[in-house]
């Protein structure tokens, strides 16, 4: 599917990621995270910084990179300690993007990706339901055919990005006696009528996430704006769900990285009872233990980055990553805030934000138990 | 020491009471604001809430210490992680030191004034540079004419904002090692006294916790809590209670979390049954359930050894160790079930995640808990 990625090259847009990211978050997102959401603005920054679906083909506005590229954005804002914003951009990049590229016609791509790419246009996607949670199955949402046009009832949860969004990727139901089948997916524009926003969800952690409940009323939403076929939803959402779960999981492991980069420093330099914090053992102990987690996580993360990029990455093993990378992100946190002691409580450590922005890993994107059904299946077959 | 029934009952519905009207209605609010009005202190004090265990002559309710650990446990219950810390160090701490340390006049000043809430409490061991490292404390207590002048600073010291009064740890013979801290009752009015802001944590919002500061602060020699150069002997021995408080409080807010998700699973549907249907589910809080009796046949087992004086510093740290773990594990385990809600503030079980991080950390982190078993059995390395 692709050439051998430039590990040298990667690693100088690495770089400029980091640089970028110095500038323009690290000042300020303390402050974004008090406010409880970043700044509209944000996201034309980082797209004139060309970190925003660097993946996209050069036709459609993105520069055409390799897939990795995109994963590196997100992992150095994960990485970083910026919990939030990774989650904002992976959404945004690599979630809403991709199933733009690979689902959408022509035209929908040209009205939507070069937008999303300068950060005029900013992506959410709206599976989640109240009352459904993983359950995809269980979904309410519905869109009646109307003459040309589809439209759209019901409402939809812990959508990240849902106060931002420009655009809303809605999954919805077509056909109410279809079940799986009866699933379409829409190309929702959030400035027609009928649509609105919940307010932004107060959470434990990754306070500068925008994560919304989202309202449609009678919102009428034209043909044109359905994404692939109708009653192909389903279809498409196990389809893209393998890349979205690869990266969450790519994001728990570059967390990790920060979580233990912080404490290892901390322990170097922290005196107790007479001698340095890394000098005792447990403290030797505790550290080996997470990097060794860490290492295992990672090297599995980045075969399935490249399995994902020989197009042979599948559903269960993509389910393994998250599972098992997310898993290990809190564990680690929550190791090494313990090596901080009371430090690790204060939210002047930043080892406290990676614990409260790791715990929500382990259930968006499909929780761990829906990982581990995923997993059985594959070796046990359905009960 | 057993506890009539009638007794129990009868402060039960006491503490719930006050729980319900004083603290219930507003607890989001100060979780927002990051503090509890001072006024609160007031209000406990008022519903016989403060020094449940202290002795009628000294303002108290002169009940069981069981009630006491009963107040604590029902507060963290209830889901209020930050008071329950408060309450803990005013009543459950600082309270006792005095009863079981103080002279007769020492008494008399502070225990009925902190029993109706007049006086809040606070204790400064910490320090910025040490941690759980007591012997490494670096605020001195300098002999003067008619008292001793203390220079130095304390960190995470709960209640900080609002104390009235803070027993403060302090050296006063550099050379003597652990042998050289004593205790003062520090007057928080008295020159030389200031207070950092409070400190932003990840969770038990409500609880203030703040830096304190003492610049040739003049404390009279009345004030000085018990003898000169046994601080560290007072601390060993008051240790067994704070870390029973601390044991109530993780058996309460294991119990609370558990209550809410054992509600919670059986009302939310997923996949087409209930969730409390999935045997993850179910196998998940059986574990719960069976980790928290354990941990409360050992939290009475260790109240009677407490009762009759034979509660050792082991113990306390067994107790300790195992409790908050387990209560973190708990919170932990019940936050997943509740998928995304959890997460969320809106849905009280976030909260009691949260709260619970601490828990392994202050009052002496669970590496120091295990420091102390493993000394018991091999001696110091």
């Amino acid at each position: 599917m692709s050439e051998p990625v430039d590990q040298e090259e990667l690693s100088l847009f690495r770089d400029s990621v980091i640089r970028a990211l110095e500038t323009e978050v690290a000042p300020h997102y303390e402050a974004w995270e008090q406010e409880g959401i970043v700044p509209r603005q944000l996201w034309q920054t980082l797209g004139q910084a060309g970190m925003l679906c660097v993946d996209v083909p050069e036709e459609c506005g993105g520069c055409g990179a390799p897939f990795q590229y995109s994963v590196v954005v997100s992992e150095e804002m994960s990485r970083m300690g910026f919990g939030a914003l990774s989650t904002n951009v992976m959404v945004h990049s690599d979630i809403v993007a991709p199933y733009i590229s690979h689902l959408a016609n022509e035209e929908q791509k040209q009205r939507w990706l070069p937008g999303m790419v300068s950060g005029d246009l900013v992506g959410a996607i709206a599976m989640t339901e109240p009352g459904a949670g993983s359950d995809l199955q269980a979904m309410r949402t519905s869109a009646v055919k109307d003459g040309g046009d589809y439209i759209l009832n019901g409402s939809k949860t812990f959508i990240t990005n849902g106060q931002h969004a420009d655009m809303v990727i809605v999954a919805a139901r077509t056909d109410p006696a279809a079940g799986a089948r009866g699933i379409s997916l829409f190309l929702v524009d959030t400035t027609l009528p009928g649509f609105s926003r919940g307010r932004n969800l107060d959470k434990i952690g990754q306070h500068s996430g925008d994560t919304s409940e989202l309202f449609f009323s009678d919102m009428r939403v034209p043909s044109s704006a359905l994404l692939g076929e109708e009653g192909q939803g389903f279809v498409y959402l196990m389809q893209e769900l393998p890349r979205e779960r690869l990266v969450i999981g790519a994001l728990g492991v570059a967390a990790a990285r920060g979580s233990l980069d912080m404490t290892i420093a901390y322990a170097q330099e922290r005196e107790l009872f007479g001698q340095k914090l890394a000098q005792l053992q447990n403290t030797r102990f505790e550290i080996a233990r997470m990097e060794t987690d860490y290492r295992v996580n990672k090297a599995f993360v980045d075969q399935c980055i490249r399995q994902y990029e020989a197009g042979e990455l599948d559903a269960p093993t993509a389910s393994m990553a998250k599972y098992s990378a997310t898993e290990m992100q809190c564990r680690v946190a929550d190791g090494c805030l313990q090596l901080f002691g009371g430090y690790g409580y204060t939210s002047e450590y930043p080892i406290s934000r990676n614990f409260v922005d790791a715990r929500v890993q382990r259930i968006y994107g499909g929780t761990s138990e829906v990982m581990k059904e995923i997993i059985a299946r594959s070796v046990l077959g359905k009960v | 020491m057993s506890v009539e029934q009638p007794d129990i009952d009868l402060f039960q519905t006491m503490i719930n009471r006050a729980l319900e009207q004083e603290v219930a209605p507003w607890y989001e609010q100060w979780e927002e604001a990051g503090e509890i009005p001072r006024q609160l202190w007031n209000i406990l004090g008022q519903a016989g809430m403060l020094g449940i265990d202290m002795p009628e002559a000294y303002g108290g309710a002169g009940a069981a210490f069981e009630i006491s650990q009963l107040a604590i446990e029902e507060i963290a219950r209830q889901g209020y992680g930050g008071l329950a810390s408060g309450y803990n160090i005013h009543a459950n701490i600082v309270m006792p030191y005095i009863l079981h340390l103080g002279s007769e006049a020492q008494k008399q000043r502070y225990l009925p004034a902190m029993a109706s809430g007049e006086v809040l409490g606070a204790i400064a061991m910490t320090e910025p540079g040490a941690g759980s490292d007591l012997a490494a404390m670096r605020t001195s207590a300098e002999k003067v004419p008619g008292g001793w002048r203390i220079n130095g600073a304390k960190v995470f010291i709960t209640n900080g904002l609002h104390a009235d009064l803070v027993i403060v740890c302090a050296k006063t013979d550099p050379k003597a090692g652990a042998r050289g801290v004593s205790l003062f009752l520090v007057d928080a009015s008295l020159p030389g006294f200031s207070r950092g802001k409070g400190i932003a944590k990840i969770g038990q919002h409500a609880s203030d916790t703040a830096e304190l500061f003492f610049q040739d602060l003049v404390v009279p020699e009345e004030l000085l809590l018990g003898e000169a150069g046994r601080g560290f002997a007072y601390l060993m021995q008051e240790l067994p209670r704070e870390r029973l408080g601390v044991g109530a409080q993780a058996v309460g807010a294991s119990e609370g979390a558990l209550a809410l998700t054992l509600e919670y699973v059986q009302e939310r549907r997923a996949f087409g049954q209930r969730v409390a249907d999935f045997q993850n589910t179910r196998f998940k809080l059986a574990e719960a359930r069976a980790r928290l009796d354990m941990a409360r046949a050992y939290l009475n087992q260790c109240m009677d050894r407490y009762h009759r004086g034979d509660m050792t510093a082991t113990d306390a740290a067994v107790l300790k160790l195992m409790l908050t773990e387990m209560q973190c594990d708990i919170a932990n385990d019940c936050l997943q079930l509740f998928g995304g809600y959890g997460y969320t503030r809106e849905y009280p079980i976030s909260r009691f995640f949260v709260d619970a991080r601490v828990q392994t950390i202050y009052a002496g982190t669970s590496e120091i808990m295990k420091e102390v078993i493993a000394r018991s059995m091999l001696g110091k390395a």
